[in-house]
């Protein structure tokens, strides 16, 4: 059994439907009658809408229904919402404007959802659209995110006239500027966070369904938690009441954040169905998934950093600008707040610190949570500032970032986070072993002799997963809690459905949340499925992202498996005709302890069924336990990337020669899965820094808008990477998982950064360091040293 | 997508009568500019006239001492074909360096060539080489074929049928890639035979593929990359600039790929 049990590299069991074309994605569903809607987009940034001419679009042919905002008016569809309530400096609430899923009197943003055309096909949808006649007065667009508070600035929401959403802070101001008093050196960086856009493999899409006989619908939705879809869909939106909306979310393509939210694309799928009559689909393509999808990161920070004359870090001054975009997405306002600010601390022993934080409107899509959401952020503040101070103070970065390690547990930082458990002294070492530090001026020289510049950065993050007490989360704005919930169904014969509220879409759960069981009841891997992803299915439950799924998700499974093993012992103990408390499980089998009287855990599942042994006033039949599950803290997974590039100065061309990830996840499930995260992470890390990044033009047109503008990371552009791991177990989850899913992209922006700037004699470059940029670089320092 | 007839010769005759016939239609060859642009309905030409059933327009030969390559030549069988690689080694570089395995594997010559996409790299490497662009009606050299950007001088329903490449010239292209698109963002193929060089530059010229007439003069006098050192470098207000690359980059690296295709071509 131990071949399978946690710790074991098993083979994804989910690979074989998706790699041999059979699985189940919302675009494979396909439901009888099925019309298809096609949305109509705002090719303006910024216009009121004067007039909606639908008259001849709705004669075309095949045209089912044309809808705009006014029938969202007229049949109260409450607007999307954002669930996390901010509150700014002075106590005010962030101020949030309405967000109709199709626009009403007024466009925000290219792209902006004008109108739904409901056709018997795409393509006549598609005709009908183009034949609708709107009358746009287009405003002034406000683009650029330094200028968008500017007075003259046209506002965007009424409610926010000045187009800011809100002004927060996070910790103590008067101890930051005592502590830069005392400082004898301050390192201060103006770092952007270059926006990007989420390109899962698979778009979104949605078909909405409704039965009239049952008034109910059913969503299919490409969605990272469809509970919390029915749960948006019937307490705002108001489309149906919970027990009437069945979400379904499939198989999903990848979501990396963005199919957290709830979009208006789904909302029309499911509210025209009942409209129309018949199921509605929706596949975005590229292009609207460009436009429309939840942008991420995007940030202007400006930071300091205080310390004494031994490189002791006194003090963190933070100043951040996040662009919201043209409406609050779902979690939006959570992402630069408390998902960002109380990162900032790192994995250091730093007394005081200070951010504040003002997030915008701009005419540009909504910008929300992806991969990291807010630690990548935090991380490329923090490394980015130690990497340079030891510069500044001439010394080693890697033994000033030592210096200053937080070394005793439990330690709380001065922005809210109590760190539980970690060894960052020995990630460190062992990262700097497996890299061959030591052989890094040697190959700087013989880089050197070959007319290229070798450079190496660090990146030491720390990042809070399992997201989240209840209690802590809704004391800071959240508007719902994030336990897990898990079900676990051991059927008369001994194989076990495990229903989860969490949601797979590339993580593995059917895997490693299998590995779990099997190891825990002693039962084949092959005889465990896991259920996700239908409200009917799955009572309840937060859905999948902040790496939460092992650490909350799999605690869910354990602790409505320590319920099934107390019932399976009371079973076993009526068969074996034995005391309970005398009865031992292991290995799958339950024995009266000091006898070979023993009964394997499949019998006990059909004794269970059967309940021929004991009486219903005994014990109730059968063998099935839920479970909810709350954090009682976050978890701090953390580690130590190096990133070693050449870069050519003739043409700025960058190539990462190595690169060496330690990361400390705690008890690691499968090894194998847990490299796949953190490929996969490095791989949209080393995107951000070097390739990614979203272009609006001044009036709000997307440059970037396909792929042969917006640069995604492809294999030729990545090293072969070298992981390893050190293990600190969790202290706050009964497995000691800390979470693995996003600590590549959080760790990598920064280490790459690092390297180059250290290639190019510590000049400064923004994200993302493309050729030309690196190329304006090696010459802008050229021009210094020839001065 | 608008709806389309769509037609599927199998002789370049019938090919050139529906071509006649049809002003608006469009000769389809891999359809990987074509199909994009009428799925993103930007072009709706009425008709389509499939060109792959027309086998006489496929295949590549050693004719004497030129290659002639068929319009309807993959760029995965230039790349691969033992022909290519042993007559012009370079060329079958160039080719296998386009897009991807999926483009190589639709993508043709003829379509290339036709489309003079101002980042394609076909026209840098016929345009250097000397190649001739035959067609229905008439041999065009490349040198009077690639007119502008996305323009050529092919008249309506004209079908180029091969392309004639003259072996026998020490010839590289050196291909710096948009990091995005990969597409070029320069391109620069030298060519040179006997007292003949030619430099040809794609994906920087704000009017598409150029020669550069000063790298050449500076090269034919001694073919090896020093002789480029001082030679000034293709002005930027003739150039192209976009967010991946300003007008003065893409002049610097025009410089550096061409001192890396001499070096390349020189066998080094
Ligand atoms: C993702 C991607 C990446 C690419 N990367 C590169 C790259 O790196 N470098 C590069 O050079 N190209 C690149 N391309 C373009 C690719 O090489 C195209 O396939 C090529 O430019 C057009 O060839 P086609 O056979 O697909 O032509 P089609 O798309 O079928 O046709 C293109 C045009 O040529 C016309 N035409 C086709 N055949 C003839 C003919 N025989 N006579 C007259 N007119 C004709 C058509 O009517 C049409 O107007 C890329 C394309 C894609 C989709």
């Amino acid at each position: 059994m131990a071949a399978t049990g946690i710790g074991a590299r098993v083979e994804r069991k989910e690979d074989f439907r998706f790699i041999t074309g059979r699985g189940n994605y919302t675009d494979d569903i396909n439901r009888p009658g099925q019309a298809y809607a096609y949305f109509l987009r705002s090719p303006h940034a910024h216009a009121a809408i004067r007039k909606i001419d639908t008259k001849r679009a709705a004669g075309m042919p095949g045209v089912l229904r044309i809808l705009t905002g006014a029938d969202i008016e007229a049949d109260k569809v409450g607007g999307l919402i954002c669930g996390w309530m901010i509150h700014s400096k002075d106590g005010s609430p962030m101020k949030a404007g309405a967000h109709p899923a199709l626009a009403i009197g007024k466009v925000r943003y290219v792209g902006d959802h004008v109108a739904v055309v409901i056709a018997e096909s795409l393509a006549e949808a598609r005709d009908a659209a183009e034949a609708i006649v709107v009358d746009y007065a287009p405003l002034a667009p406000v683009v650029d995110l330094a200028t968008a508070t500017e007075k003259g600035q046209p506002a965007i929401h009424d409610a926010a006239p000045d187009n800011q959403v809100y002004d927060w802070h996070l910790g103590d101001k008067a101890a930051v500027d005592a502590a830069f008093r005392k400082a004898k050196h301050v390192t201060r960086l103006d770092l952007v966070n270059n926006r990007l856009v989420p390109n899962a493999m698979e778009p979104r899409a949605a078909v909405g369904d409704y039965n009239a006989g049952e008034d109910a619908f059913t969503l299919y939705t490409t969605s990272q938690n469809p509970h919390v879809a029915r749960l948006v869909l019937s307490a705002f939106t108001g489309i149906a009441p919970e027990h009437k909306l069945r979400v379904i979310a499939p198989d999903v393509g990848g979501g990396f954040g963005s199919k957290i939210f709830i979009y208006a694309e789904e909302t029309v799928c499911v509210w025209a169905a009942k409209k129309v009559g018949r199921p509605v689909k929706w596949v975005a393509d590229r292009t609207e998934e460009f436009l429309a999808i939840a942008h991420g990161r995007d940030h202007l920070t400006h930071a300091e950093m205080a310390m004494d004359a031994d490189g002791r870090i006194l003090g963190l001054r933070v100043k951040t600008r996040a662009n919201l975009g043209a409406y609050l997405s779902t979690f939006a306002s959570s992402v630069p707040t408390y998902l960002y600010a109380p990162l900032l601390s790192g994995q250091y022993n730093i007394p005081a610190i200070y951010a504040e934080v003002e997030a915008v409107y701009t005419n540009t899509a909504p910008v929300d949570a992806y991969r990291g959401a807010g630690r990548p952020e935090a991380t490329f503040v923090i490394e980015r500032l130690v990497e340079v101070a030891a510069r500044e103070m001439g010394q080693d970065p890697a033994q000033f970032r030592r210096k200053n390690f937080i070394r005793k547990f439990p330690h709380q930082t001065p922005v809210i986070m109590c760190y539980d458990a970690g060894d960052y002294d020995a990630a460190m070492k062992k990262a700097l072993e497996a890299h061959d530090v030591k052989g890094f001026a040697r190959r700087r020289r013989e880089s050197g002799r070959r007319g290229m510049l070798r450079g190496l950065g660090y990146s030491a993050y720390i990042e809070a997963c399992g997201i989240a007490p209840s209690a802590a989360v809704g004391s800071l704005g959240a508007g719902v809690g994030l336990w897990e919930s898990a079900e676990v169904r051991v059927n008369p014969i001994g194989t076990v459905e495990v229903l989860t509220g969490s949601h797979s879409h590339g993580q593995g759960h059917e895997t490693t949340f299998a590995q779990l069981v099997a190891g825990r009841l002693g039962i084949p891997i092959e005889n465990v499925s896991i259920v996700h992803g239908d409200t009917d299915k799955v009572q309840m439950g937060m859905g999948t992202y902040g790496s939460r799924s092992g650490a909350v998700g799999m605690s869910a499974i354990v602790k409505a498996l320590d319920k099934i093993e107390a019932k399976a012992k009371k079973v076993a103990s009526f068969v074996l005709e034995a005391s309970e408390t005398d009865i031992d499980f292991r290995d799958g089998k339950f024995t009266v302890r000091g006898t070979d009287k023993s009964i394997d855990f499949p019998s006990v599942a059909l004794q269970a069924y059967i309940a021929h042994k004991f009486t219903g006033q005994q014990l109730e039949p059968g063998l099935k336990e839920g479970a909810f599950y709350d954090p009682t803290n976050f978890t701090f997974p953390s580690g130590v990337h190096i990133c070693e590039v050449e870069i050519d100065p003739a043409t700025g061309v960058t190539r990462i020669d190595r690169w060496t990830a330690v990361d400390d996840f705690g008890v690691i499930i499968n090894p194998m899965i847990v490299e796949g995260q953190v490929h996969g992470g490095i791989a949209q890390g080393i995107g951000q820094a070097l390739l990614e990044g979203a272009v609006y033009d001044k009036t709000g047109q997307l440059v970037t808008a396909s792929y042969m503008d917006y640069a995604m990371p492809r294999a030729d552009d990545l090293p072969s990477f070298t992981v390893g791991h050190t293990v600190t177990p969790c202290p706050s989850n009964p497995l000691g998982i800390k979470g693995c899913g996003e600590a590549g992209a959080i760790a990598a922006p920064a280490a790459v950064i690092n390297a180059i700037t250290d290639a190019l004699g510590h000049e400064e470059i923004a994200m993302p360091a493309t050729p030309q940029a690196v190329w304006k670089a090696v010459r802008a320092v050229a021009a210094r040293a020839a001065e | 997508m608008y709806a389309f007839d769509y037609h599927r010769p199998t002789t370049l005759k019938q090919a050139g009568n529906l071509a006649a016939k049809n002003a608006e239609a469009k000769l389809l060859a891999g359809g990987h500019t074509l199909l994009p642009t009428m799925k993103q309905r930007l072009a709706s030409p009425p008709a389509l006239i499939d060109l792959s059933g027309v086998a006489e327009l496929s295949g590549i030969a050693l004719k004497g001492r030129n290659l002639v390559i068929g319009a309807m030549t993959t760029h995965a069988e230039v790349a691969g074909s033992d022909l290519v690689k042993a007559a012009l080694p370079g060329l079958a570089v160039l080719a296998g360096g386009i897009g991807d395995p999926h483009v190589r594997h639709r993508g043709t010559i003829g379509g290339s060539v036709a489309n003079n996409d101002p980042s394609a790299d076909y026209p840098a490497g016929l345009l250097a080489l000397g190649a001739t662009i035959v067609t229905t009606k008439r041999r065009i050299p490349a040198s009077e074929f690639f007119t502008s950007l996305f323009s050529t001088a092919l008249e309506e329903g004209e079908i180029i049928t091969r392309i004639i490449v003259p072996t026998g010239a020490k010839f590289a292209y050196q291909k710096f890639r948009n990091p995005a698109s990969r597409y070029a963002m320069v391109g620069v193929a030298v060519a040179k035979k006997g007292a003949r060089v030619a430099v040809a530059v794609t994906g920087a010229g704000a009017d598409g593929v150029f020669r550069w007439a000063e790298a050449e003069a500076a090269l034919a006098r001694r073919f090896t990359p020093k002789s480029l050192d001082g030679v000034a470098l293709p002005d930027p207000k003739g150039l192209n600039g976009d967010i991946h690359a300003s007008a003065e980059y893409r002049s610097h690296l025009i410089g550096v790929m061409a001192r890396r295709a001499v070096l390349a071509a020189s066998g080094k």
